[in-house]
This record gives C-alpha cells, sequence and structure tokens, in this order.
C-alpha cells in the first residue's frame, strides 16, 4: 500500500505533467511545483475522491489570509500528508 | 433564451436535491443578432454559448445545492465535446449532475439533446464563492422564480 506521500505525489505528477521524480516531501506546492490555484482544484478533487474526504480549503485559506497559518503548513507536501492522514483518521474516529 | 443577455435557460424542469440532478429546457431563438455573423447565411447556435448553456444549468443545481448562500463562477471546461449543430428554433433539454461539491469548488457532468440526439457534454469545475453582493443574490432569486425554480426549501432553507 502506497504512503500518502506517493499517492498525493501521483495525482499531481498526472494532474498538472509534472515529473513524478521532480517531487519530494519537501517541495511546496505552490512556490517549488508552480501549482495555481485552478491546478490545485483538480488535485483537491482528485485527492477528496481517492482517501474520501473534503480537503477544507476555504478554512486554510482563512486561515493563511489571518496570518493564523502558513502555507507551508498546509502545502508543502509533507506537512499536507499528515494534514490528510488526520482527515481520513477523523473520519474514521 | 435571449442569447444577447446571456439569458440561456427558459425553464427548470426538474431539479433533484437528493439525487444532485438539474434538468432544463430552452428554445434556440429564431431570430437574434448573434446569428447575423455566427454565420451570415447559416445561422448556428456557437458552441461556447452551448457550453454556457450547460455552465448555467449546472450553476442553478449548485445554488440550490448552497441555498442561494453562494454562487458558482465557471473555472474549467473538460471533455467538451459539440457533436452536432444547432440550428434556430430548437428546443433544448438540457442535463446536469452534481459529481463532487468540495471545499470552495464543484464539479459537475453536463450535456445537452436536442430532438432526442446527445448535442454535446462536458465535464465543469466551478468556483464556489459567496455572493459579491446582496443586489446580486436578490437579481438571482428572481431568476430563479422566473424560470421556475421551486422557490421552497432549496431557496429558503
Amino acid at each position: 500500500m502506497s504512503s500518502t506521500f506517493d499517492t498525493i505525489a501521483n495525482i499531481i505528477a498526472e494532474t498538472c505533467d509534472i515529473p513524478r521524480e521532480s517531487i519530494k516531501p519537501e517541495s511546496h506546492a505552490i512556490n517549488d511545483l508552480g501549482i495555481d490555484s485552478l491546478d490545485f482544484l483538480d488535485i483537491a478533487f482528485a485527492i477528496d475522491k481517492a482517501f474520501g474526504i473534503k480537503l477544507p480549503l476555504e478554512q486554510w485559506t482563512q486561515e493563511v489570509n489571518d496570518g493564523k497559518a502558513t502555507t507551508d503548513q498546509y502545502f508543502v507536501l509533507n506537512n499536507l500528508s499528515a494534514r490528510i492522514d488526520e482527515l481520513v483518521a477523523a473520519k474514521g474516529a | 433564451m435571449r442569447l444577447e443577455y446571456f439569458q440561456l435557460i427558459d425553464r427548470i424542469v426538474d431539479l433533484n436535491l437528493a439525487g444532485l440532478t438539474i434538468r432544463c429546457e430552452a428554445t434556440v431563438p429564431t431570430a437574434s443578432t448573434i446569428f447575423e455573423g455566427h454565420f451570415p447565411g447559416y445561422p448556428l447556435m456557437p458552441g461556447v454559448l452551448l457550453i454556457e448553456t450547460m455552465a448555467q444549468t449546472s450553476g442553478w443545481l449548485v445554488v440550490a445545492a448552497n441555498r442561494f448562500e453562494r454562487m458558482p463562477f465557471l473555472a474549467a471546461v473538460k471533455d467538451a465535446k459539440l457533436r452536432t449543430f444547432v440550428t434556430p428554433g430548437q428546443v433544448l433539454s438540457i442535463s446536469a449532475e452534481l459529481k463532487h461539491e468540495g471545499s470552495g469548488y464543484a464539479i459537475t457532468e453536463a450535456s445537452i439533446a436536442a430532438d432526442g440526439k446527445s448535442v454535446c457534454d462536458a465535464a465543469l469545475t466551478f468556483s464556489v464563492l459567496a455572493f459579491p453582493n446582496a443586489e446580486m443574490n436578490k437579481r438571482m432569486r428572481d431568476t430563479a422564480a422566473n424560470i421556475g425554480f421551486p422557490m421552497g426549501a432549496p431557496a429558503d432553507g
């Protein structure tokens, strides 16, 4: 069974036509991989489907805009993987 | 349909919030300034307006699912196929299904049929945002009432 990071990386590679080998756990989806907000909707859709969750993109965006969080917390792939694992765990609780 | 005003839906025939589907109807006008250019001597409903018609049908479904608290803005059109010509006077049956409601976005699949034949289909992505102002919300509700939107629970909930 592939890790959460592997699943995300494969989704990004396929959705955004980015070479899989260039997608690292420490990559920032926006700053390093150049993914824009529209492409991220496709990624969010694929993640929602793959994990059976609903990524709270609006909440995250609000937190960043309010200065309560940094984009690193949600868009560095290691951190995104951790958030997804939390959402999956919360769903099963 | 009033093509020049982007009023592309004549009536909502069925809105099923349990199944997240909608069906609308619209009659292509027999005369429009758009046909003077598209094309001179050979009037055809522009493909981009067929896509917009699918988007508006999807949009009413998204508005209903959000109880008129938020509205969709077309963000992406995928796998659009325009399968046959549409000419003035034809009656269109437009269907859409809400495939996914994400956080701040929605995905639909929509299609149009005329005279029992498939006309076009596409997968559509929308950003779903708060209404920009109260006036826009009011106008949306007024338009909804005019095209047969069931203004009961979905609109007032």
